[in-house]
Order: structure tokens, then C-alpha cells, then sequence
């Protein structure tokens, strides 16, 4: 697909998505969002990238191959489950540290749960993404 | 044959010998406890939620079987090492004779009923295996199957006995179950339970009209014939009966059942033992004719008579291993183990085989001073006291054992001390087996005489035996001289019979080979026919449901939901709810419209763009519902999805051909009725689920954890990554599982030759 | 209205129904997409529908303010969604592939495996 407006533009968009993607990782807890709609919007972010730019540009722009980022992502969502074990919890129970919680704040809450949350995101945006590349680069 | 024929007493011989020697000095620990009347008891836990255990109970019983399988594994084991010495697979099989000899421990020391199971499947896999040995012949295969087969399918009855049993006892452990007098017996499902029960015993201890495998079983080398089909797995069976004797045993359904089968085993194997022109099926029919026995004397619950089968039981194994073996050492002197051929003259060349296969024979046929001797008066004096009928059923046992007079006199003094020359196979000349195919054979016929001449020793293990049997008998003395009585006068008129028997038995086989020749039943061939049967019908029956098209498998399965479904409906008197149609508002109009509109255009069109504009009408509708009705993330989610689905189904369908390449639109009127039938019966269900008052209970407690437990406010997103993880992780994998797959379908298979 | 939604569902499923029936895989996987739509919707319409009130806790409260939306067969929904996704990628890739392998789209003529008594 050649078109200039579309490949100037996509540019932008993909950046835009992607940031927005981790915006909606992050909100997920509170808000409507979480891992598995962070990582579509980040996937199909990629995919406007690629059907603009060509495949090879948007693996360019990636780094790290798709199925990677998919296998690390159900690692890293183990992690979530284990950080419990370690702690002597049962296996995928909720970890929480609040840093730099005072009084009246809780202060940064960071969570074995997030990581979890991540780990999803990173399996559905690298599943989806191996999956599309493989499809524009074969079919 | 040089190395064979020096003596050999390197210690490398006797390393095969080593385990089951330890084994049976373990279980020879245990002998003063247990004649003392005690038990042992070793539990671990193996499955709990299930009532499974790991439990092991050594009582009289299972402490003597220990001993048999021990004592002759060792026997068999250092025989083997030289039989099998320089074989290819000789690995395997000592690997496989070890395994079966510890499932076989297994089996009868096991005090759970599912352990004694898997162990009871154990040795028949075994046994398979080492009746397949010779897995390069054809015959070898065929027998092994058969075996397996047969065995197998006994097995299975008794796991389901099994399963019985533990939900009508409440518990898996035998000790537990054999506890409760009555429980079984006195239960509505006895008749059921003793039916799959016996089964499995009489499977697995070839009792007629299943005896058929074991004697093709005797394709397996000579030592497994020994051990497995002689002395220990066949009594596997005989064992069964005889722990389950306190719990189901007592009743008229039982004691007609074994002693029918029983008595008629032993005649009728022991007849054929006659006809057989091989000495090793000889000394199958009547390992066949043994086991119709120890059957038959299990049938009571009268102490002489479970006296008798204990001790024909050990009398049994010793010398029927002693002359298994013993025929092993004359086929691997002569090359040949046809009746015919070996007419004598060998006593002279293998003098150590000669006198323990003598002495062995002597036992079974009953001489005194030999523990057959005793053992046979036993079982007249048994039968005597038992049977109502006693006349037919001491006529019955005494042509048996005349039988096996004869037979022992075939195997064991014909071809030793015989007028006639043996004929050799080429290149044989007769010689003395090495000493580990001689020193074993030796030590069980001795142990024969031993036990007979001092009949204490031999209570040592029959009397606790018996205790486990019959808790509330006591064993009946074992002695040598019981005085001039009915049973002397019996084994004499035995004797008499036997060897006229053994004089006319080349004119007997000529005239039942004729018989059987004419004879239209034969269970080999039938067994046959059965397997064919099967093959056919399971041809027939995959023609008729695998058709190999998909649309059929889709209709087969549709229909059968449907029937399931409809056919609980209809059964239940389920009628569906009248539905008052409600006052909708516009946008729920507007969705509903838009579904539908979506719905219609990708069943009607005959464009693919049209097709998949109506499939993403449908999901930004679906989409819709999700937003209306407060499920925000649910909404994202699908419209994300939605858009992916449309990127995918451009790259890939837009490159496919056609809908309908040859242009018309074909009209499928019983399709469209199974898919309306299976639409409505699916809104009926959702209106029935929907009269149900929703169980709230989870929710609201998800609701009321979310935040203080677990600091989400977005329950949705806490039920996905916190309360409900593990499923979550489960899911994100399959996720990854089908992606990957995709992939390497996409990437992965380039055939050679594809352009 | 969620008699309404019952009714749609069972048309939703008979026409996903009648579209695997189809010789066309391509129809076959439209009929997938369908029938899992349907299923979602099913699932959902009998957790209940609660109009405009998602499953949220406001800020300051432990605990939802009155009747919200039924979250747990939302959270189900959601998971069924994207694995509902990956079982049609991988559906239709298993199309693709076989239409390449084979040249028809003709489930009745994807005969690999099983071939034809009489080898036709």
C-alpha cells in the first residue's frame, strides 16, 4: 500500500496507540482497560504500522520477533504467579508493595498482580503480531 | 558349547539371582510373625481424594505366595542367565522377568483393591511381553495377543468388581472390606460382584472354556513357562479367589460356580494333557488341570478342603517349575521336545536332570514320601468331606490324577529311562545341563521331598495360609501316614490306573487326536473367529460414522446435541416459558435491527465482501450490546477483536477463490431445518435459565473483595488477574499455543517441489 | 429484554449452523465467527442485563453503589472473546493452508486423510 498520508501518518498513530495501549494496561485495575484490551490496541497498532509501511519495517521497528514476545510475556506472567510461592502465599495470590506510602496515601502500589497483567498484555500483542506478519509476509 | 558344558561358578552367574534372592529372605523374616499368627502392614498414600493407597498387607496367605514367587524367581532367574547367555535381548528380558516378578509380589501382597489391580494389569503386560519374546515369529504374536486379550478383558471385569465392591464396603482396602462379614454377600449387587470377580480370576487362571491362552502361551522360552504360566501368574487368579474366599465366599452362587468350572477344567485339561505329542503343552494341560483343582477346592469353605488346595498349591509350583526347567534342559540337549522322539536313553547323559525331574514326577504323581503324596490324600479327603454328590465328583478326581500319573510318567521317566534312543536333532549330542539350568530344578524337587518327609515344615507355611482363608477354621494337620482309610485305597487304585494309563498313552493320543479331529468346537480357532467378528464390526461401524466428510461429522454432531438437549426436555416435561414482549427502547431496537440485518446478509449474499461487512455489522453489534448493558471492557475487547478478525479475513479470504465458483446458490432445505431446530432449542434453554432467580453469590462477594482486598476497582479486571489468575494464565496460553501454531502452519511445512 | 436477547441468540446460532453445514470451508468459518458471538452473548445474557451500570467502584467506596452489572460472566466473556480470536486465526489458517495443499475450498473434497473406500 503506497500511500504517503497513510505511511506519514501511521508513523504518529503507532506511536499514539502504543502509548495509549500502556495507559490502558495500567488504568485496568481501576478502570475499564487491562491487559488483554492494552494489548490488542498495541497490536493492532503494529498492524496499521505494517499494512502501511510494509511488514518488514514494522519487525524493524519491533526489534524483537513477535513469538518472542509472546513466550517472554506468559514467563513474565508465571513470574506473577510465583512471586506468591516465593513469598509463601499460595501459587497467583496477590503481592503488593506500596511504595513510599504514608499516612493518608498509599503511596505507588506496585503489585505482583501488575506483573501478571503485563504478562497478558505482552502474549496477546505478541500472539496477534506473529500471527498478522506471518499471514502479510506468506499469503 | 564348550563354555556350557564346564563348570561355571563365576560369581557373574549368580547375579541375576541376586534381587529375588533378597526378596525372598525379606519375606522369609516375616515367617515367625506370621506363623504366630500376626500380620504387617506398610501404607503410603497414592491417591488420597480417591481412596487409593499404597498399602501392603503380609498375612499366611500372601506371605507364602511372596515365598513361591521369590523362591522360584530366583530358581527361574539363574536359570535364564544361561538359557537365554549370548542372546541378543537378553537385557529385555531378564529387564522384563524382573518387572513381572515385582508387579507379581505386588498382586499378592497389595492390601488396596485398585493397587492389587494395576498390579494384576502389570503382569499381564508382562506376561505379554515375554510370551511375545520371539516377537520375530508369527505364533509368538498371535499367543502373546491372545493372552493379553483374554487376561486383559478378565482385568477390566475386575476393576468394575473392584468398584463395587469399594462402594458397597465403603472402603478399598481388603483388610477393611474382609472385615465386615456379610457386607458383601448379604448386599443386592453380590451376584453382580461375584460375577465381574470371577471373571477376572478365571481369565487370568485359564479356567475352561477360557483356558485356550495358556497353553498357546507356551511360545514364550521355557523359564517363563516355568514362572509366569506355571508357578505364579496363573495363581494369580487362584489367589484372588482365595482372599476374596472370607468376603464373598460361603454362598450356593460361589460354591457352584468354582466347583462347576473347576471340576471341569481339571478333567477336561487333564484328558488333553494325554493327547499332547509336546512335552511342554503336556505340562501345560496339566498346569491347566492344577488350577480346575485349586478352583474346585476353594469352592467350600470346609477346612480339610482349603487345607488340600494350599498344599496342592506349594506341591504344585515346586514341581511343575522343577519339570518345566526340566524339559528346558532336554530340549537343549536334544533339540527336541516331541514325545515321539524322546523314547528314552537319556539318563545315562544328564544324570542331575534326570533324578530331579524323577523326583519332581514322583511328587506329582502322588508317591509317598513326597508332599504330593500328602497333597493328594488332601484332596480325597477334602473332596470326601465336601461334596454332596461325593461318588462323581472322587470319580472325577480320581481319573484326574490318574491322568497326571501318566502325564508325569511321560514327561519325566520316558524320555530319561525309556527303551528307545532319543532322536536328535542334527548336531545334538545329549549332555548335562550347565549348573545353573540343573542346581534349581535339584533344589525344588528336593524341597518336595524335604516337605514330605517332615510334613511340620511344610505346616509352617500352609497353616497360616489357610488361618487367612478360613479366619474362623483350623488347618488340618499335615501327616504322612493317616492309617489304612478311604484315601489310601484311593491313591492306590490311582496308581493302578495311572500306569495303565501311562502304558496305553501313545495308543490314547492316536485315538484323541482322532476325536479331535472330528471335533467341530475348538476354542483356538473359535477365539479366532470372535477377534474377526470384532474386526469386522468395527469396519462396519467406522464406515458407517467416519465418512470422511466434515459436513457429515458436523450433522452427526449437531443432531446428537440436539437429541441430547430436545431429548431432556421432552423427558422432563420441560415446557418453554411464554415470553410477554417487552417495551424496548430505540437503541435497543437499533441494535437488535442491526444483528439481525448483519446476520441475514452474511447467510444470503454470494460475495465474500459482503460476507464480512455483515460479520463485522454482527460484532460491532454484538459490540453495542456490551456497551448498553454496562460491560465496558467486554466492549473494547470486541471491537478490538472485531477489527483484527476484518484485517485477517482481508489478507488471507480476499486471496481465496469464490464463494461459489460454479455461480448458483444451493438451497440446503434439511441443513436449514437442523440449524432452526438447534437455534430454538438453544432460546428455549437461555428463556429457562433466564425463569431461574440468579444465584448472585459470587458476585457480590467479588464485589465486596475487589477493593479491600485486593485494591481494584475494576472488578472485571481483579476476577481476570486476581481472583481467577490461574484460569487467566491457562487462557493467555492457549492464546499463545494456537498463535504458535498458526505460525509455524503459515511458516513452517515447505514441501519440496511446491511452486 | 433479555427474552429478546434470547431469541436473537437462537437465530444467531441457527444461522451459524446452517453456515458450517456448508461445503465452502470459507462458510464454515463465518459460521464460526458467529456461533461464537452467540455464545458470548449467551453467556452474557444469562449472567442478566443491568443497563449503564459496569462493574466500577468508585473512588472512596469499598464497595459498588447499588446494583451494578453482573462482572463475573464479563470477566468470562472477555477471555472467550480473545480466545475465541485465536481459535479463528488459527481456523482460518488451517484453511489457507489446506486450500494451498489441496486447491479446493470443498470440505467434501479434503479427502487426505481418508481417502475414498476404492480410491476414486
Amino acid at each position: 500500500m503506497n500511500s504517503v498520508i497513510l505511511m506519514a501518518g501511521s508513523r504518529i498513530l503507532v506511536a499514539l496507540l502504543l502509548v495509549f495501549s500502556v495507559f490502558m494496561l495500567l488504568r485496568g485495575h481501576n478502570e475499564p482497560g487491562g491487559g488483554f484490551i492494552g494489548g490488542l490496541i498495541g497490536a493492532v497498532g503494529f498492524v496499521i504500522y505494517a499494512i502501511a509501511c510494509g511488514t518488514s519495517s514494522a519487525r524493524e521497528a519491533l526489534r524483537v520477533p513477535p513469538e518472542t514476545v509472546a513466550a517472554a510475556g506468559l514467563g513474565v506472567a508465571l513470574l506473577g504467579g510465583v512471586w506468591a510461592a516465593v513469598d509463601g502465599d499460595a501459587f497467583f495470590t496477590g503481592q503488593w508493595l506500596f511504595l513510599g506510602a504514608t499516612e493518608d496515601s498509599k503511596g505507588l502500589p506496585l503489585s505482583s498482580v501488575l506483573v501478571f497483567d503485563v504478562g497478558v498484555y505482552l502474549v496477546v500483542f505478541g500472539s496477534i503480531l506473529s500471527l498478522v506478519f506471518a499471514l502479510e509476509e506468506e499469503v | 558349547m564348550a563354555a556350557a558344558h564346564g563348570t561355571d561358578w563365576r560369581l557373574r552367574a549368580f547375579a541375576p539371582a541376586v534381587l529375588p534372592v533378597v526378596i525372598f529372605v525379606w519375606a522369609a523374616g516375616h515367617l515367625p510373625a506370621v506363623a504366630a499368627g500376626g500380620t504387617v502392614r506398610l501404607a503410603w498414600d497414592w491417591v488420597p481424594s480417591l481412596g487409593v493407597s499404597l498399602s501392603f498387607l503380609i498375612d499366611g496367605l500372601s506371605l507364602t505366595f511372596a515365598l513361591l514367587i521369590s523362591g522360584i524367581g530366583a530358581v527361574v532367574m539363574l536359570y535364564s542367565g544361561q538359557y537365554l547367555s549370548g542372546h541378543e535381548h537378553y537385557g529385555r528380558f531378564m529387564g522384563y522377568l524382573t518387572a513381572f516378578m515385582l508387579a507379581m509380589l505386588g498382586l499378592v501382597l497389595a492390601d488396596n483393591l485398585i493397587a492389587l489391580f494395576v498390579f494384576w494389569e502389570l503382569t499381564t503386560v508382562t506376561s505379554y511381553l515375554l510370551i511375545g519374546f520371539g516377537h520375530a515369529d508369527a505364533k509368538s504374536r498371535r499367543s502373546a495377543l491372545q493372552a493379553l486379550l483374554v487376561t486383559g478383558t478378565g482385568g477390566l471385569a475386575l476393576l468394575a468388581g473392584f468398584i463395587l465392591i469399594g462402594s458397597v464396603a465403603g472402603s478399598f482396602e481388603l483388610s477393611e472390606v474382609l472385615a465386615q462379614p456379610g457386607v458383601l454377600t448379604d448386599h443386592p449387587w453380590y451376584l453382580a460382584i461375584l460375577i465381574l470377580v470371577l471373571a477376572g480370576a478365571f481369565t487370568k487362571s485359564a479356567q475352561f472354556p477360557l483356558h485356550f491362552w495358556l497353553p498357546n502361551a507356551m511360545a514364550a522360552p521355557t523359564p517363563v513357562s516355568a514362572y509366569l504360566h506355571s508357578a505364579t501368574m496363573v495363581k494369580g487368579g487362584v489367589y484372588l479367589l482365595a482372599r476374596m474366599h472370607p468376603g464373598l465366599g460361603g454362598t450356593e452362587p460361589w460354591f457352584w460356580s468354582l466347583t462347576v468350572f473347576g471340576a471341569f477344567t481339571a478333567v477336561f485339561a487333564s484328558v488333553l494333557a494325554l493327547r499332547q505329542s509336546d512335552l511342554k503343552q503336556v505340562l501345560a494341560y496339566t498346569t491347566l488341570m492344577a488350577l480346575g483343582t485349586l478352583t474346585l477346592f476353594l469352592a467350600s469353605g470346609v477346612d480339610v478342603a482349603i487345607t488340600a488346595a494350599v498344599t496342592f498349591l506349594i506341591v504344585h509350583s515346586l514341581y511343575k517349575a522343577c519339570l518345566f526347567l526340566a524339559v528346558g534342559n532336554i530340549d537343549h540337549a536334544t533339540g527336541t521336545r516331541e514325545v515321539s522322539r524322546l523314547t528314552g536313553g537319556l539318563a545315562r547323559a544328564m544324570p542331575v536332570t534326570t533324578v530331579a525331574a524323577g523326583l519332581a514326577a514322583l511328587s506329582m504323581a502322588g508317591f509317598p514320601p513326597f508332599l504330593g503324596f500328602i497333597g493328594k490324600e488332601l484332596k480325597y479327603k477334602g473332596i470326601l468331606a465336601v461334596a454332596s454328590e461325593p461318588y462323581v465328583v472322587v470319580a472325577a478326581v480320581l481319573a484326574a490324577n490318574a491322568l497326571m500319573f501318566a502325564a508325569a510318567a511321560v514327561v519325566a521317566f520316558r524320555p530319561f529311562w525309556g527303551r528307545g534312543t532319543p532322536e536328535l536333532e542334527p548336531g545334538a549330542t545329549p549332555h548335562e545341563a550347565p549348573w545353573p539350568m540343573w542346581i534349581g530344578p535339584a533344589a525344588l524337587a528336593l524341597l518336595g521331598v524335604v516337605f514330605g518327609l517332615m510334613p511340620d515344615l511344610a505346616a509352617v507355611l500352609v497353616d497360616p495360609a489357610v488361618v487367612a482363608i478360613l479366619p474362623a477354621g483350623t488347618p488340618y494337620e499335615l501327616k504322612l501316614w493317616h492309617g489304612v482309610n478311604v484315601p489310601l485305597l484311593l491313591s492306590i487304585a490311582t496308581f493302578v490306573l495311572g500306569l495303565g494309563l501311562y502304558l496305553a498313552s501313545d495308543r490314547l493320543r492316536a485315538g484323541l487326536a482322532a476325536i479331535e479331529a472330528r471335533n467341530p468346537v475348538h476354542f483356538d480357532r473359535g477365539w479366532d473367529r470372535v477377534l474377526d467378528g470384532v474386526k469386522a464390526f468395527a469396519g462396519w461401524q467406522t464406515r458407517l460414522v467416519q465418512s470422511g466428510e466434515l459436513r457429515v461429522y458436523l450433522r452427526l454432531t449437531f443432531a446428537t446435541f440436539l437429541a441430547a438437549l430436545g431429548g431432556t426436555m421432552l423427558a422432563r416435561g420441560i415446557g418453554v416459558p411464554a415470553v410477554a414482549l417487552p417495551q424496548l427502547l430505540a437503541k435497543e431496537w437499533a441494535v437488535i435491527v442491526l444483528i439481525v440485518a448483519g446476520t441475514a446478509l452474511v447467510v444470503l449474499t454470494r460475495s465474500r465482501v459482503a460476507a464480512i461487512a455483515g460479520l463485522g455489522v454482527v460484532g460491532i453489534g454484538v459490540a453495542l450490546v456490551f456497551i448498553i448493558y454496562g460491560a465496558p471492557d467486554v466492549a473494547i475487547t470486541q471491537l478490538l477483536v472485531e477489527t483484527l478478525v476484518v484485517v485477517l479475513v482481508a489478507v488471507v479470504l480476499l486471496r481465496m477463490p469464490r464463494l461459489y465458483s460454479e455461480g448458483r446458490v444451493i438451497h440446503r432445505p434439511v441443513d436449514a431445518v437442523l440449524a432452526v431446530a438447534i437455534g430454538g432449542a438453544t432460546t428455549a434453554v437461555l428463556l429457562l435459565v433466564l425463569e431461574v432467580p440468579l444465584d448472585r453469590r459470587l458476585t457480590t462477594w467479588f464485589e465486596e473483595t475487589s477493593w479491600p482486598e485486593a485494591f481494584g476497582r475494576n472488578i472485571v479486571n481483579v476476577i481476570l488477574v486476581d481472583f481467577r489468575a490461574l484460569d487467566t494464565f491457562g487462557e493467555i496460553a492457549v492464546v499463545l499455543i494456537a498463535a504458535l501454531s498458526a505460525f509455524v502452519l503459515i511458516k513452517g511445512i515447505r514441501r519440496e517441489g511446491r511452486e | 429484554m433479555e427474552a429478546v436477547l434470547a431469541i436473537l441468540i437462537g437465530l444467531l446460532v441457527a444461522a451459524s449452523v446452517y453456515l458450517m453445514l456448508a461445503k465452502s470451508i470459507l462458510r464454515f468459518l463465518f459460521g464460526l465467527i458467529l456461533i461464537s458471538n452467540a455464545a458470548n452473548l449467551l453467556i452474557f445474557a444469562a449472567g442478566r442485563l443491568t443497563p449503564g451500570q459496569p462493574p466500577l467502584i468508585p473512588e472512596g467506596a469499598d464497595a459498588p453503589f447499588g446494583t451494578v452489572a453482573n462482572a463475573l460472566p464479563q470477566a468470562l466473556v472477555l477471555t472467550a472473546i480473545v480466545i475465541g480470536f485465536g481459535l479463528f486465526a488459527f481456523a482460518l489458517v488451517l484453511a489457507w493452508r489446506a486450500y494451498t495443499e489441496l486447491g479446493t475450498l470443498d470440505s467434501d473434497e479434503m479427502r487426505l486423510a481418508e481417502p475414498r473406500e476404492g480410491g476414486s
